[in-house]
């Protein structure tokens, strides 16, 4: 089970586990001192580029009459996405709705790699040629702060679209307490603004982040040697799995509320 | 060399207690909190049971939210078991200090 554990035992494991691959000759110092996380990127854009070609292809070939199990598939995520904005949101759909169903079928993908056994991945981009890999690209501080930094740009685009600069800017200092505390409004404008983000982007992360990282610890069951421990591996690793379907569903369909709900309050008038 | 020992000991110590207290105190936090939730959501449902389709959808997205205060302990807790990064820079202090003498 543990194909490429390296010298130090279980500990040595668990910090090989959680290292990014990272391109050789970035990050070297210097001004280019920052690293890129290859894995994240690589299983980011194939779900992604996946979970396109499917819809698209199945939305191409639709027909009226009885759909078959694709379609229907397809259909039933689709209404589901789409009532819950319905539900939020009471005005155009035609920008949300594509935008609810892309977060939230291309966060549940990412999540779903939490799934795979922890050491697949990693061994196949070993046997091509990765040293380090992390198969779960939600549990990659950058990747959910990139969505999450998204989501605050587009809730700053439609405040401005819907109640004009003007608008924005005189709610941002008159909001809560009126124009004569305007100093403390623009100030808990911002951050309350600020705190989208980063409680979006780390919930989802420290959701994905323990779970993987339950999932290794009861991979060191396997090799410790004894069958009872790796009874209880499998035993514990199944459970943890069946656990982690209800969570990694529910942070995804979080994401996405919140989103609609965000985006929604910006199109709100004080 | 005992000093250098006893200090890490120390240190990895001390991290298991604040280990022990960031997962416990999630734990005890996250479960009252979906305890009261839970109760009053069933309180609910057998009032009105024809709104429990409504309720337990947000009854599950509250859950994602209480829990994920927890988990996000949970996953510090775990890089301070694991790549406890106060040990690593200790150890570098003592190579700075070792150099310098």
């Amino acid at each position: 089970m543990l194909a490429n554990a390296p010298e130090g035992g279980f500990t040595g494991y668990i910090q090989h586990h959680m290292k990014f691959w990272n391109l050789p000759h970035v990050g070297e110092g210097g001004f280019w001192s920052w690293s890129v996380h290859m894995d994240s990127i690589l299983v980011s854009l194939v779900l992604g580029v996946l979970f396109s070609a499917w819809f698209w292809m199945k939305a191409r070939k639709a027909t009226p009459g009885v759909p078959g199990k694709g379609q229907a598939f397809v259909e039933l995520v689709l209404e589901f996405v789409d009532g819950q904005v319905k539900d939020v949101f009471h005005g155009d759909r035609r920008v949300l709705g594509p935008l609810a169903l892309t977060i939230f079928v291309w966060v549940f993908l990412m999540n779903f790699m939490d799934l795979l056994p922890v050491d697949l991945l990693p061994w196949i981009a070993e046997h091509t040629g990765a040293s380090h890999f992390r198969a779960v690209p939600t549990a990659d501080l950058n990747v959910t702060f990139a969505m999450s930094i998204t989501v605050l740009v587009l809730v700053v685009f439609y405040s401005f679209k819907a109640k004009g600069a003007g608008g924005y800017m005189k709610e941002l200092f008159t909001a809560p307490f009126g124009p004569w505390l305007a100093p403390f409004n623009i100030l808990l404008n911002i951050v309350e603004l600020l705190s989208k983000p980063v409680s979006l982007s780390m919930r989802l992360f420290g959701n994905m982040y323990a779970g993987e990282m339950v999932f290794m610890l009861i991979a060191g069951l396997f090799s410790a040697g004894s069958w009872l421990l790796y009874g209880f591996g499998i035993l514990g690793y199944t459970a943890w799995g069946i656990f982690h379907i209800l969570i990694i569903s529910i942070q995804a369909f979080i994401f996405m509320v919140l989103t609609v709900v965000y985006i929604s309050m910006a199109h709100d008038h004080h | 060399m005992e000093h250098i020992a006893n200090l890490l000991g120390q240190i990895e110590g001390l991290t298991g207690i604040g280990i022990g207290l960031i997962i416990g105190l999630g734990a005890l936090g996250a479960c009252i909190g979906i305890g009261v939730m839970g109760s009053k959501f069933l309180e609910s449902a057998a009032r009105q049971p024809e709104l429990k389709p409504m309720l337990q959808g947000s009854m599950f997205l509250l859950a994602g939210l209480i829990d994920a205060a927890f988990l996000i302990g949970v996953a510090l807790a775990m890089l301070l078991a694991f790549a406890n990064p106060m040990v690593t820079s200790a150890l570098d202090h003592m190579h700075a200090l070792g150099a310098a003498k």
